[in-house]
């Protein structure tokens, strides 16, 4: 039976029962599960939680169960970026966030479905078979995130953690009614998160409520020496829990309710503008002008940077290989049967990008793109503490709809790229329904100003019940 | 406009084998695609640095001490082409 607690009232469980009877429980529960958002269970859990009562634990998180992306490492539980060239590949170490999550007594369930290779918007590509969206069996989940998204919508798991590279952790929050964040880039080290597009992506927590994402952040967040872009700050995300916005100065990007804007997710985001008014804060519209040429500049960027960093797979030192007269050929048919068609694209075009003679025309072109989107926020941020907008312009589609038309589906990702591309946080809550399926609210914050948008989502969290309302497809 | 051609020596170059069966089929895709990246040719970027990345660092250094390593044979633990603590893969040239 779902049950959606938050972490303090299953650290309350914990202590009216055991570690290992909430663990069991939350197994039971995946058992049962019709969505496919789950690829491997860990054999381990139940023994982690057996540990904790046995001996006792003292960290934040001891006994919470939490669900892993399929692209983040955990030593000795299968990490394939759901994809068929890493089938069988079990990392030797753990990433630094697992390190973290393990110090603190977090009981890992298991690895969650994603987009192969973290490249998509809907969980479809996955070697693993698509992912359903609680809310609506028919419907995608979101992506690239979409496992642990939908995981925490249908009650199977209280936390997750995801990675957001063009809006992989708020968009499938956004379709799956939760809460998501993506940190500023450099807040959470990368060590062990297996690269798509490095200078774009950041882990980030997934969860009901938000008060739990700033318990992950506590815990996850902070200086690693061995992702040379983590940044060396103290923070206390929890600290940021008050309901308090009066006097918050919103501005409300023009761009972001551009064409193709569903009508009913655009009332839901005003209609929540307008309650935070009521609760004290005021708003103005502000113009990004960039926001239109942000898309492709992303993909530009994002491709370029898969196609080196995906050359590591290649058969020879793990997962999938197809054997070869010489190197050359095993790697190119290891990689023609082992990648997807879609992460295939990708590389080409990337590939493509970074070619000698279109390298400036492509490539270059899109960096100084770049240059021009993050001013755009550090003009707009220089005057209003937050900005606010819809996650994504239209609720959840159809499984099958966009995945035959690639451009059609990065087009759903218009307002969660231009984020990436400047590096700061933005947090996706829900806010209303939209024909019965989830609408997300996106607040977007300056560099490192994660507090502030915490703040903003928590009191809106107060002062409403979007966040309350459960998949009726599971409840 | 990228042609057939083009699609099957890219794939050589990325080392992704590519069938002329679906080479056809991959240029009509990818061509949509560039035709939409063909929209930035209307900024102008004249005088705009690039940004390579949005982190506020400049070479990050530690200081040059020994520190362990991850064991051999775990690093191995994932292929069986494998020969005295070495990856063994075909010829390479």
């Amino acid at each position: 039976m779902a049950t959606w607690t938050d972490i303090s009232g299953i650290r309350q469980k914990i202590a009216d029962s055991s570690a290992e009877e909430i663990t069991a429980s939350y197994i039971e529960t995946i058992g049962k599960s019709k969505i496919n958002g789950f690829t491997t269970l860990s054999e381990e859990a139940i023994n982690v939680a057996r540990e904790i009562d046995a001996n006792g634990h003292g960290g934040p998180l001891a006994g919470v169960p939490i669900a892993i992306k399929e692209n983040i490492s955990t030593k000795g539980l299968s990490t394939t970026c759901s994809s068929k060239i890493l089938q069988g590949y079990v990392p030797p170490y753990d990433a630094h966030v697992i390190e973290k999550l393990k110090a603190a007594g977090a009981v890992i369930l298991g690895k969650t479905n994603m987009d192969e290779f973290a490249m998509g918007t809907s969980t479809e590509s996955s070697y693993y078979g698509p992912t359903f969206n609680p809310w609506d069996m028919d419907r995608v989940p979101g992506g690239s995130s979409g496992g642990s998204a939908a995981v925490v919508a249908a009650g199977e798991v209280p936390v997750s953690l995801g990675s957001d590279t063009g809006g992989s952790v708020r968009c499938p929050a956004a379709y799956c009614g939760v809460v998501g964040l993506k940190p500023t880039y450099g807040c959470i080290s990368r060590y062990g998160l297996i690269s798509y597009a490095n200078s774009l992506e950041q882990i980030g927590p997934l969860a009901t409520n938000v008060a739990d994402i700033a318990t992950i952040m506590d815990v996850v967040a902070g200086y690693d020496n061995r992702d040379s872009t983590s940044i060396n700050r103290e923070n206390t995300y929890s600290d940021a829990l008050k309901d308090d916005v009066k006097g918050m100065k919103i501005g409300v990007p023009e761009e972001y309710f551009g064409e193709g804007i569903d009508e009913k997710v655009e009332k839901a985001v005003w209609d929540s503008i307008a309650k935070f008014e009521d609760m004290g804060a005021t708003y103005e519209k502000v113009s990004m002008p960039h926001t239109k040429y942000a898309l492709a500049s992303y993909y530009i960027i994002a491709m370029s940077e898969a196609s080196s960093n995906l050359a590591r797979f290649d058969g020879t030192r793990y997962g999938y290989r197809v054997d070869g007269d010489n190197w050359h050929v095993m790697a190119s048919k290891t990689r023609a049967e082992g990648f997807g068609d879609e992460v295939k694209r990708r590389i080409l075009l990337g590939t493509y990008a970074l070619s000698a003679g279109y390298h400036d025309k492509y490539y270059l072109k899109a960096l100084k793109v770049r240059t021009l989107v993050k001013q755009d926020f550090d003009k707009a941020l220089a005057n209003v503490d937050v900005l606010m907008g819809p996650t994504m312009p239209a609720p959840a589609f159809k499984i099958g709809e966009k995945i035959d038309d690639p451009l059609s589906l990065y087009l759903a990702d218009v307002n969660t790229v231009p984020i990436n591309l400047a590096g700061v946080p933005s947090i996706s809550v829900p806010c209303g329904l939209a024909d019965g399926m989830p609408v997300g609210l996106q607040i977007i914050g300056k560099h490192f100003d994660e507090n502030t948008i915490i703040k903003a989502a928590y009191s809106f969290e107060q002062n409403t019940d979007h966040h309350t309302r459960r998949p009726p497809e599971v409840a | 406009m990228i042609t057939k051609e083009e699609v099957e020596h890219v794939g050589w170059l990325a080392r992704i084998e590519i069938d002329a069966k679906e080479s056809d089929a991959y240029a009509e895709k990818l061509n949509s695609v560039l035709g939409y990246f063909g929209q930035l040719d209307e900024v102008d970027t004249e005088g705009v640095e690039p940004t390579y990345h949005v982190a506020d660092i400049v070479n990050v250094f530690r200081k040059d001490e020994v520190t362990g390593s991850m064991p051999q044979e775990e690093v191995l633990a994932n292929t069986e082409h494998k020969q005295e603590g070495n990856f063994k893969a075909p010829k390479i040239m």
